[in-house]
Parts: C-alpha cells; structure tokens; sequence
C-alpha cells in the first residue's frame, strides 16, 4: 500500500509545528504510554514484525540489531542516535530534528527502556548549530513535562537525551567513529568485532541507529506494526523521506513509501528537470552509491529495488544531473569530498583518494591519457574491500559508477583535451580553488 | 617518498591526519560563565568520561577568542584532565576548528556536487574576486575568510553559505555577493537569512 499521508513531517511547514504544545495537540507520546505497557521484549518483537530497517545507509532491520543488546551484561547501556548527516546530498534528518524533534524523543525513550539503556546521546554534526538549539530547547520543556529524564509517566522507567555535536567530519558518521567522537577522539573507526551492541561506548553495549529510523518507532506503537509492515513493498516497510536535489525543479524533502519509483520522485514529487532539459544521471542513495542512467528510472527507490537496478538506497538522497553535466567533472568533486573527508588510519583510502582526485585533475586539464582512465579503475580495485571501514567502497563508488556508464566522456576529455557537454552556465571551467585550512 | 612510480608521495595541501600546532597565543583561562557551562555539558556524561567534553570545550574557546591557540588548549586540557598532546590531536581533526587566526566573518561556501550543480564555485570565485582573497584566506582588513566546505546537509538550498560555524545562508547566487558584504558589514549576521526551516 503506498503511504496516504505523511506520518513522519505532515506539521513541518507549520510556525510552531515543533513544539511541545502541538505534538500533544496532535497526539504525540501516546506511543510511548502504548509502549510503557508492554514489555522490553514485547516492544522489541513489535519493531521486528513491523518490518522497520535501518534508515541510516544500510537497511539493517532495527528490532533485530536492538536483539544483539546481552541482557546479562552488568554494564550500563547506551542508545547513540546518528545524527551526523554528512553524506553528500542528505538533509533528511535535519528536517526532523528541527521540526518535528518530539517524534525523535519519543522514539529514543521507547528504544531506550526496550534495550535497558537509561542514557540517549543524540549526536548532530557540527555544522547544525541551530538545530542544537531547537533540540535543547525543546528537551527541557519534554523534561519539564515527565516524558523524558526519571520516572517517566510514574513508570519508574529513567531515559535521560543528551545532544552532543561534533566538528565537521564525514567519518564521524560511521557509527563506530561516532563513537570515538562521543569519547572525545578523533573520528576514527574501530576494528570489528567487537560490535557496538556488546562493545560501544565506554565499553558497553550500545545501539546506534539513525534519526529517521528512530522517529519511525512512535509510529510503530502510534499505528501499530500490522499497519506498519503494510505501508509499502514487503520487506521494505513503513514511510519514506527521499532528499531530492540537484537539477530539479522542486528540491526538497518528500515522504512517501518504498513503492514509489525515481521518475515519480523526480518527475512528480520533485518537479522534473527545469528548462526542460534531458536527464543525464541520477545518483539515488547519497554518493557513496553508483550512479544510474536514465533506462534506470523507473527502478522502485527501496532497498531491495535499487540493489536489482545496481545501485542502493543509501541514505535515500537523490541527486538529479541533467545533460549539460560534465561527468568527469561530477567525478572529481565528489572524490574531492573523499579526499578531504577520509580519517587517514588506513592507506588505500587516504592515499589513493588523493591520487584519483590527482588523476581526474590531470585528465580535467586536458592532460590525461588513456592510461589515466585504467589507472583510475586499478586504483579503485587496490581500495574496494581492503579498507578498515566501508568508507573506502564509498569513496570508489562515483568514479567506477561514472566511468562504467561514461567511460566515452573520459575518453573525449583524454583525446580531445577539453569536455564532451559545453560549459555549462553555472559552472566554472576551474575549480575555484583548493581547500585550505 | 613514493609507494608508486606515478604518485609523488605527501600532499602539500592538510589533511586531517596530519597534527597541525597552533601558535602558543596569549595566556588563557575560562571566563567563569564559559567555565561553569563546561561544567553543565560535563555532567551529561559518566564523570570518569569527562574527556567526552573535549569537542564542546572546543567550542567554548572558540566563541571565547575567535580561534584555538597553544594556550588555550593547554587550559582545556587542563581543566578537562586529560594530555594537552590529546586536546591538540583532536583540534587538528575536526575542520571546524580554527587552529589559525580568521576573520570576524568566516564565510563557509559548501563546495560538494547539489552546490555545484547549482554555481557553487561561482560564488567563492565572486567571493574571493571582491575580497581579494583566496580560499582558505582572510582579507587584509582582518574582517572576512573565505573556506570551502563539503556538503553542510541543506542541499534542497543550495548553494549554501555557513557563518562563523552558526549562522547560514541559503540559495546564493553570485549576483548577491555584493549585497552581503556589503549587508554583513553593516548589519553584522542579521543580514543573513537563516535556515529555511526555522523562519517562521
Ligand atoms: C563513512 C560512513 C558514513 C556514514 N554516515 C552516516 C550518517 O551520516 N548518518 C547515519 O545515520 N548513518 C551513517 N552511516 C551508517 C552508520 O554507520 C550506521 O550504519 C547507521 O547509523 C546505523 O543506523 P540504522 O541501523 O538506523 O540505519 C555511515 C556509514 C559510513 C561507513
Ligand atoms: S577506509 Fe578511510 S575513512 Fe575508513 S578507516 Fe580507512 S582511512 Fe579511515
Ligand atoms: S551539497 Fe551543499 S549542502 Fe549538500
């Protein structure tokens, strides 16, 4: 069944549709009375038959993940709610969090009493200082009010939020360099396992899951997980939200249900493409994901649908380029956001993304060679799989991507010396200039 | 060095594995309101996990003295409990950390592919031109550095411009750049226009 109306962000156009005062009005923490009354373990088989997966990139059903929590353990327990949002093309949880944060609360004490953990640290990116602000804010009437911190409702039940932000650094995102970042590190990943759910933060057993799948909890207990598991295709249930940016008409955030395909997202939710230029290339899943052509259009946006189209859903952000795109191009700055983004603890991704980055600079001069193009790919093969986390298979993922649907661009640019697509008006023909910190 | 005959080894350009050391600066400590803030945002975490509040402490020297010094992050380490050689490692990580001088106005342009589809580099170029800056520089007024940033997570506005870490600013287009300085120099961040989703 496709979605009939929001669930997640149908108040977020509203003044004050953020508040405390409105959420009651509209029915919020009714869940979490709902959820207070069943048990850990029950709450736990209701999120596992509702179907919810892990919004944050890779789809992991949630009630199974909180399972791996050890019951036995005498350690103190943490939720840590991913909110760092860094992946290119991303801005989902933003709009949550600022307009709709006491679905986030709700959702981070449910999960918290059903995993045992009696703390909840909501870590935002650095650069969403004002969405600290909105969270803070609107803590400390939730607080006031009995729904979050001791004994919640007269349960006996303690869930206190912290929110803590972090500095500007992508690879704080993965979640076990989120949690060195929580502990006062660099973000740098650990080596698992150890899992975070038997050792996470401080060395005790610890959830991370992202905002959106955490906010999807409420509705879980708000609609029940029959309801739940009906929205949408079978094994990718519930709501939706899709990030749509690039060259369309109507950029923005659009909730919706898996059923829905890329030409309805960007044709009907999204506005289409301005001027009415042609598509050239759409990357649905943030751009650690391949790039797609447009035969891939009508590929449903699910989880399992963009594995069958060779791609994924990621964290569901789709970015639209149109024709007058210079691929070679797109390919060098997004392997500029790898290079500049990568931790620098393992080799084959700290260097080979600066050397890639090198190479399609070479190339974008006009000085490339055809040797370029297959040292590119043989850079890329020396990086996938051999990195300590998943951030070197993202860091390949546009330029294989571009080069396996646009190796003629490569080419043109190699043989010729300048683009195959004419400069385009909103582009300049030199990157204005390197990063310097 | 080199690991391959076609990749000259070390970037001349940072990277944040590398550890950056600022100048020692002027003596510092915590004015008292900064200090007992510390001290509220330190309570969130087990008390043995202080060094939690390393980011947050950051934060507040920041807003104290513009950007981080030697002296500042020895005080931080101090009064956090932990090695100044740990306060510095973390510093030089994270890109919103100033561990040089900057400008009254940081002026953060995000750089990544949805800003640039839609001018990005137009706008740091305008930017740079009317400031007589490079990226990454100040002007010699002391009054505005420009930086690149990747993607700020407001794509839906791009392109996207972020102030003194805080403050944003939405759908630039080179056109406007005048108008801002100008408006920034006069107004100070009142000028700017907010984050869409917070106007009311
Ligand atoms: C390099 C990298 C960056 C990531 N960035 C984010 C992020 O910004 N937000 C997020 O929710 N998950 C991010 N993830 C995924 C997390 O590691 C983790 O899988 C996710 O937060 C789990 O939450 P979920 O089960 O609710 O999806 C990232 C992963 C990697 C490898
Ligand atoms: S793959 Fe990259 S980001 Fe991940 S640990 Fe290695 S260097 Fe760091
Ligand atoms: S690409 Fe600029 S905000 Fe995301």
């Amino acid at each position: 069944m496709r979605l009939p109306e929001p669930v997640l962000t149908p108040h977020v156009k509203k003044p004050h549709g953020h508040t405390l005062e409105h959420y009651l009005q509209t029915g919020g923490y009714q869940a979490l009375r709902k959820a207070l009354a069943l048990t850990p373990d029950q709450v736990i088989e209701q999120v596992k038959q509702s179907g919810l997966r892990g919004r944050g990139g890779a789809g992991f059903p949630t009630g199974m993940k909180w399972g791996f929590v050890p019951k036995d353990s005498p350690k103190p327990k943490y939720l840590c709610v991913n909110a760092d949002e860094s992946e290119p093309g991303t801005f989902k949880d933003h709009v949550l969090m600022e307009r709709n944060p006491h679905l986030l609360f709700e959702g981070c004490v449910i999960a918290c009493r059903s995993i045992g953990a009696k703390v909840a640290y909501i870590y935002i990116r650095g650069e969403f200082y004002h969405v600290q602000r909105v969270l803070e804010a609107e803590l400390e009437k939730a607080r006031a009010a009995g729904y979050v911190g001791k004994n919640i409702l007269g349960s006996g039940v303690d869930c206190d939020i912290w929110v803590h932000r972090g500095a500007g650094a992508y690879e704080a995102g993965e979640e076990s360099a989120l949690l060195e970042s929580l502990e006062g590190k660099r973000a740098q990943p650990r080596l698992r396992p150890p899992f975070p759910a038997v050792v996470g933060l401080y060395g005790c057993p610890t959830i991370i899951n992202n905002v959106e799948t955490i906010c999807n909890v409420p509705v879980i207990f708000d609609r029940g997980a029959e309801w739940f598991a009906s929205i949408g295709p079978e094994k990718n249930t519930g709501p939706k939200l899709y990030c749509i940016s690039g060259h369309v008409a109507r950029p923005g955030v659009y909730e919706t249900s898996m059923d829905v395909t890329l030409r309805e997202l960007i044709y009907d939710y999204a506005g289409g493409i301005p001027g009415g230029r042609a598509l050239k290339a759409v990357i649905p899943g943030g751009s650690s994901v391949n790039v797609l052509t447009p035969e891939a259009l009508d590929a449903q946006a699910s989880f399992d649908g963009l594995v069958k189209a060779g791609s994924m859903l990621g964290s569901a952000a789709i970015m639209v380029m149109d024709e007058t795109t210079d691929m070679v191009w797109a390919a060098t700055n997004l392997i500029h956001f790898y290079k500049h983004e990568s931790c620098g603890k393992c080799t084959p991704c700290r260097e080979g993304s600066d050397w890639m980055h090198k190479v399609l600079q070479k190339i974008l001069r006009g000085e490339g060679s055809m040797r370029d193009i297959d040292l590119l790919l043989g850079i890329a093969n020396n990086i996938g799989g051999k990195t300590l986390c998943p951030f070197g298979d993202a860091e390949i993922a546009p330029v294989v991507g571009m080069l396996q649907h646009f190796r003629g661009e490569f080419e043109h640019y190699v043989r010729e010396g300048r683009s195959l697509v004419p400069l385009a008006p909103w582009r300049a023909r030199e990157p204005a200039g390197a990063h310097a910190h | 060095m080199s690991f391959h005959p076609q990749m000259p080894y070390g970037t001349p350009q940072w990277h944040r594995s590398e550890r950056v050391l600022a100048d020692e600066g002027p003596p510092f400590a915590f004015t008292p309101e900064n200090r007992q803030k510390l001290e509220e945002i330190a309570s969130h975490y087990p008390p043995e996990r202080r060094v939690s509040a390393v980011l947050p402490a950051l934060y507040l020297v920041q807003e104290q003295q513009t950007h981080l010094t030697g002296n500042a992050m020895a005080h931080v380490a101090e009064v956090i409990g932990c090695s100044r050689a740990h306060v510095e490692d973390v510093a030089s990580y994270y890109v919103m950390f100033f561990t040089k001088p900057v400008g009254k106005y940081v002026l953060q342009v995000c750089r990544t592919l949805a800003c640039a589809l839609n001018g990005a580099e137009h706008v740091t170029a305008e930017l740079c031109r009317q400031l007589g800056v490079a990226p990454g520089g100040t002007d010699a007024a002391g009054e505005f550095t420009v930086m690149e940033m990747e993607c700020l997570g407001a794509c839906d506005r791009a392109p996207v411009v972020m102030v003194n870490n805080e403050h944003w600013h939405e759908c630039q287009s080179p056109e406007a750049i005048q108008a801002l300085i100008r408006d920034l120099r006069e107004k100070g961040v009142a000028a700017l226009t907010g984050c869409h989703h917070t106007k009311e």
